[in-house]
């Protein structure tokens, strides 16, 4: 048995086992985008954030909804690691269409994208899903590592980030469009199980609809306990010295007619900024 | 375990500036932490580049077919670091990741600055976008950072040189295959590496007036951004967009052209070293950003500036 076969269902199409597709999302709640930072006591001051599910993970979502519509059943499982306010989120994905999730609690534990990751694939092995979407990264520590820490513990591929995503007609492996530099396009072919770590223009994430929000509410969720999936791993970064970034822009007008100004402003980057 | 291993990158048989610029930060993180600097270079015959590395202060390179978590390991296992940098690519970003949770050390990502510290590497990197600041101390040995492009001068070279080691490493049944790689459209260099950029907003109002904001930058040598609004109304393709949801980009010169200056936006270019704004809207919070701002109609303004700057840098 080579590596994370364990972790595979029998997918071909004789089997017909394409119907039990079973899709992990890992899910992280962020403070919304437009929120304002504000640092107390050394530490990001989160009294008065506003939570959104992270935006790459919506990408996420909507992969892992539409294989699942596409295979014609199966079951979409969003993990989050975080706090009990991270049910809030959950439930929103739930009423998208997710079937049902689980939260490891972090209550009272310091976490890092190494101890996060161990926690995530810890639960994860135990649900042996076919394949699992991240984002690419999340929008508040922007370490772009915990998906790929996740492969990495359940010893299976990661892409990241992919742009498209298609699965095979053996549904045994995924064909996925990676952006590297310049506007280059890798396209891979992955072996499933895998992680996938999700970038804009993927798709168009749906909203939730009524119904799919009067549904969330009985949906299940499991809670596990951090601690006990951590078994005494600790954090790997130690962070200090939070600072709201320096201001210092010039702020200099320029006026005149779009001549004038324009004579100005190149004349003004070349012998003051220095730039051009 | 002393030195700093850097992961080096090259292009069309050229090394990128951003892995000079590795290099050069290097070579002075070294003089700190004791030990000598040594470099990852990925590809076939990749030798002649490693010449050029031993110009920057490289002292060895370790050549290995394939960039895979495998080899950077191997190459650890080789050069016994007590520090491993690459460029915060997708590339380099991804084989860190992968590397260090391989190895259970700390991976800082993304940072603009880096110093050492009681023997120990810090990492100052930005987090929420760009609005916080945070010192990182990443654990374990080799502690790992990813670097962003023109966060550091490129080196002048000198004449040193570097001794080639082959590595040979299993060949990773890695599960994933590149099966093809879909060249650029043409024009499209890397925002994220790009020392000049100049961007279009919503206000651009079709994809064919985007050629004023083309023609400024081809006279610039400057890459073409855009915001989101931009992007989403379809006048350019998603490669371009700046922001949370785009590129982060770091150059030492940004010119934002009808661009509001929305919070998602300035998460991408935040570091830039300066910022210009044209905006026909005098409160544009894009202002409060700007080093330099003009209030004006794009129209009017960009070709005027695209003319004296060609008139000028023709001089
Ligand atoms: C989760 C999330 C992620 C996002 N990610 C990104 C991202 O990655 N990048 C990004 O850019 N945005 C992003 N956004 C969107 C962002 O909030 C703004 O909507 C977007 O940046 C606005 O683009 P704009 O400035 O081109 O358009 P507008 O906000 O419509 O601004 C147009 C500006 O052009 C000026 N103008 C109009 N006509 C002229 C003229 N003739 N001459 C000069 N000036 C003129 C106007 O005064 C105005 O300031 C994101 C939003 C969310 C919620
Ligand atoms: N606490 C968490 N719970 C669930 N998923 C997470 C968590 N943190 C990170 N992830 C996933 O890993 C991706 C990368 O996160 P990061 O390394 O923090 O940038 C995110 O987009 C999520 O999909």
């Amino acid at each position: 048995m080579s590596r994370g076969d364990r972790f595979l269902l029998d997918l071909s199409p004789e089997g017909g086992d394409e119907k039990n597709m079973k899709i992990g999302v890992l899910l992280k709640q962020v403070p919304d985008t437009a929120t304002k930072v504000k640092i107390v006591n050394d530490a990001i001051d989160e009294s008065e954030v506003k939570w959104v599910i992270n935006p790459y993970d919506e990408y996420a979502v909507e992969a892992a909804l539409r294989l699942k519509e596409k295979a014609g059943g199966g079951e979409v499982v969003i993990v989050t690691a975080g706090p009990a306010r991270a049910v809030e989120t959950m439930r929103q994905v739930l009423a998208m269409g997710a079937d049902r999730g689980i939260r490891i609690d972090t209550a009272g534990l310091t976490l890092d994208p190494y101890t996060t990751a161990v926690m995530l694939a810890a639960a994860c092995k135990d649900e042996q899903f076919n394949i699992i979407f991240a984002g690419k990264q999340a929008v508040d520590d922007d370490c772009a590592q915990v998906h790929i820490g996740v492969a990495e513990f359940l010893q299976i591929p990661h892409v990241s980030p992919i742009e498209k995503f298609e699965l095979n007609a053996d549904l045994t492996q995924a064909v996925v469009e990676r952006p590297v530099s310049g506007g280059v396009k890798e396209v891979i072919e992955v072996k499933l199980p895998a992680v996938f770590g999700c970038e804009k223009g993927l798709n168009e994430p749906r909203y939730a609809s009524l119904p799919g929000i009067m549904k969330a509410k009985s949906k299940p969720m499991k809670e596990l306990s951090g601690r006990d999936l951590l078994q005494g791993k600790t954090p790997l970064l130690a962070q200090s010295q939070y600072a709201l970034p320096p201001e210092g822009r010039k702020g200099k007008m320029i006026s005149g007619t779009a001549h004038e100004a324009a004579k100005e402003l190149v004349r003004l980057l070349r012998e003051e900024a220095k730039v051009v | 375990m002393s030195g700093v291993l850097i992961v080096a990158e090259h292009d069309a048989g050229k090394l990128k500036r951003s892995s000079l610029e590795l290099a050069g930060k290097a070579s002075a993180l070294v003089s700190e932490l004791k030990g000598d600097v040594s470099a990852l270079l990925v590809g076939e015959n990749v030798a002649p580049l490693a010449s050029e590395l031993g110009k920057v202060g490289v002292k060895r390179v370790y050549c290995s077919p394939q960039g895979s978590a495998n080899a950077l390991a191997e190459a650890i296992k080789q050069a016994q670091p007590s520090v491993v940098l690459a460029t915060a690519s997708s590339f380099g970003k991804d084989l860190l990741a992968r590397t260090a949770m391989r190895l259970g050390v700390g991976l800082a990502t993304d940072c603009t600055d880096l110093t050492v510290e009681a023997g120990k590497l810090k990492a100052r990197r930005p987090i929420f976008a760009g609005k916080a600041l945070v010192d990182v101390v990443p654990g374990g040995v080799p502690q790992m950072a990813t670097v962003r492009p023109n966060s550091f001068p490129p080196p002048q070279a000198g004449s040193g040189t570097a001794e080639v080691v082959t590595l040979t490493v299993g060949s990773e049944a890695s599960g994933t295959q590149v099966k093809e790689v879909k060249q650029a459209e043409a024009g499209v260099v890397d925002l994220a590496e790009a020392d000049r950029i100049v961007s279009g907003g919503r206000s651009l109002a079709s994809a064919d007036n985007f050629k004023i904001v083309r023609e400024l930058a081809g006279v610039l040598g400057a890459s073409v951004g855009a915001s989101r609004a931009a992007v989403d109304a379809g006048y350019i393709s998603h490669d371009h967009q700046v922001g949370q949801t785009g590129k982060t980009v770091n150059p030492s010169l940004y010119i934002a052209c009808g661009i509001s200056g929305a919070i998602q936006h300035l998460a991408g270019m935040r570091t830039a070293k300066v910022v210009v704004a044209i905006n026909k809207d005098a409160e544009a919070p894009i202002f409060q950003k700007a080093d330099y701002g003009i209030v004006g109609d794009l129209f009017e303004i960009l070709p005027a500036l695209t003319d004296e700057f060609r008139k000028v840098l023709k001089e």
